[in-house]
């Protein structure tokens, strides 16, 4: 993590009150995912990883919290759009409530996808009937609570950039009569773009980790809803070295994809 | 031992360094009156050992028993990576052999046994009579993961009939599994008895012979490396006693 001020600052007598929080800090963050690399069975790892179970789970995981963040970037930004650029009466409470899936529990989350979107839920009933359709147990369903945990994240990352993006050059393409869906395309979305891709490299990882609300709501089994943080989990019941080998696996995979994203595109946002 | 720490114990040690070296001792046992008494046991103890925790504090003035309720698979790692645990209660000999073989207890006593059930929702909708009705696909049937002691009796269960059924979930406790069902999620799912009784009201349980070949016994033992050895024993005692036994046949299990 190179901060854009790289180089630059005064250089001397770094101030003991912000060395020493920083560096516990980065302890506690760096040395748990350390601990995997140490307890991994290195010698039976090739093996391990080839199990086409976890190819299985790792491909699932990709592909869902993937498509995943397709939908949250499709709702999300224009959610972000409503909240930032429109006097809408009660947005304030309408930020509150966006935010709630960030402090519920993930598996209250599954519990309330379920009461909603379940078989015998609210909405879920009706489209049952109507369609036949069911979510839970379904791949569909591991996409839905994927998305419901990691929207709120691209949201509240779309919002302040919007904010902090200067509206003068919206207001300028107005009044050269551009209608606002046209100033929002041209004009908006280019300008907002490394945060909406910031947004939504995080929603992904979140989408990617995702583990108390897709068990709770999509439910357990191999190739269809088994995801990879799903398989560890379950893993740890019987073989925590082949926990360790998943764990690593996903980190591996998350470490690469979040890093060649942000030489590509993020940049120094 | 030091191979076998978890990451978590490891940053654990780091930070107390980093606290200066502040004394991370664990408190001198028996110190004034207040003694406390750890269980670790399996989720489905969870309401019976609830109630004989209650009757051991009654019986034993200023000591306070605290549970550790989860998958016994889980409890059993808890244990071996060095939790302060008295007495350990599994749902499966095989978990309990784990900390047996780890040399942290010797000699469980099997307390009760547990047999499964099919549990439906209250208004049976798929109309499940027998665990034959469980292989139609177009019913949804929920079992246990078969790293999970309910989910290995489910599986020896349908071998013992013959039957093959393709669950739509293998979930990751029984109480989870029979959330499913109260939820009307699934039509059916093979979930122990106790675990039926414990949610009347909401799920009704049919029994079915097939459950003989798949009966679960439940071992307890007081752990070798106890904190408060002589309290652990108490519990264990209480456990196996005629007042243990009806606590426990009260919650649906069947005595060994």
């Amino acid at each position: 993590m190179t901060g854009p001020a790289r180089g630059r600052g005064p250089r001397a007598r770094l101030p003991w009150p912000l060395l020493v929080p920083a560096v516990a800090g980065l302890a506690f963050l760096v040395l748990p995912p350390a601990g995997l690399l140490v307890r991994a069975p290195w010698r039976t790892l090739p093996q391990r990883l080839a199990e086409p179970r976890v190819l299985e789970a790792l491909r699932l995981s990709l592909v869902t919290a993937t498509i995943a963040t397709a939908v949250c970037l499709l709702l999300g930004v224009p959610l972000a759009w409503l909240l930032a650029r429109t006097t809408l009466p009660g947005r304030r409470l309408l930020r509150a409530l966006i935010t709630v899936p960030l402090v519920l529990p993930p598996v209250v989350g599954g519990v309330a996808l379920l009461l909603v979107l379940g078989r015998r839920g609210l909405v879920g009933q009706w489209l049952y009937d109507a369609f036949g359709v069911s979510l839970p147990f379904t791949t569909a369903g591991v996409v839905c609570a994927e998305a419901f945990v990691a929207m709120p994240f691209l949201v509240i990352a779309v919002e302040g950039a919007l904010r902090a993006a200067d509206q003068r050059y919206e207001e300028a393409a107005a009044t050269l009569g551009a209608s606002r869906w046209t100033v929002f395309r041209r004009v908006t979305l280019p300008m907002v773009a490394p945060g909406v891709l910031a947004g939504a490299v995080l929603c992904w990882a979140r989408a990617l980790g995702e583990f108390g609300a897709t068990i709770t709501f999509a439910g357990n089994f191999p190739g269809r809803t088994q995801t990879m943080p799903l398989a560890v989990y379950l893993a740890l019941e019987t073989d925590p070295d082949a926990a360790i080998v998943l764990s690593l696996a996903l980190l591996a995979v998350s470490v690469i994809v979040l890093a060649a994203l942000r030489d590509r595109w993020v940049g120094t946002a | 031992m030091l191979r076998r720490l978890s990451p978590a114990a490891i940053l654990a040690s780091v930070l107390s360094l980093a606290a200066c070296g502040s004394s991370s001792d664990a408190p001198a046992s028996g110190s004034g009156a207040s003694k406390s008494l750890t269980v670790f046991a399996a989720a489905s103890l969870t309401e019976s050992f609830t109630e004989l925790g209650k009757q051991f504090e009654s019986t034993h003035s200023g000591t306070k028993v605290t549970f550790n309720f989860g998958s016994s698979a889980t409890l059993a790692q808890q244990i071996t990576q060095g939790a302060p645990a008295d007495v350990f209660a599994a749902a499966s000999p095989a978990t309990m052999k784990t900390v047996t073989d780890a040399g942290l207890a010797s000699s469980p006593t099997v307390f009760v046994k547990n047999t499964l059930q099919i549990a439906v929702p209250e208004d049976n909708p798929a109309k499940i009579e027998s665990l034959k009705d469980l292989i139609d696909p177009k019913v949804k049937v929920a079992l246990c993961a078969e790293q999970v002691p309910c989910g290995a009796a489910a599986i020896k269960a349908l071998d013992a009939a013959g039957l093959k059924v393709t669950p739509v979930t293998l979930e990751q406790d029984v109480k989870a599994t029979l959330t499913k069902v109260e939820l009307g999620e699934v039509d059916a799912a093979l979930v122990y008895r106790t675990d039926v009784i414990a949610a009347k009201g909401k799920v009704k349980g049919i029994d079915f012979p097939e459950a003989a070949q798949a009966v679960n016994d439940y071992p307890i033992a007081a752990l070798g490396k106890a904190p408060e050895p002589g309290l652990a024993k108490q519990f264990v005692d209480l456990v196996l006693s005629q007042q243990g036994r009806d606590v426990l046949t009260k919650a649906g299990f069947r005595a060994p």
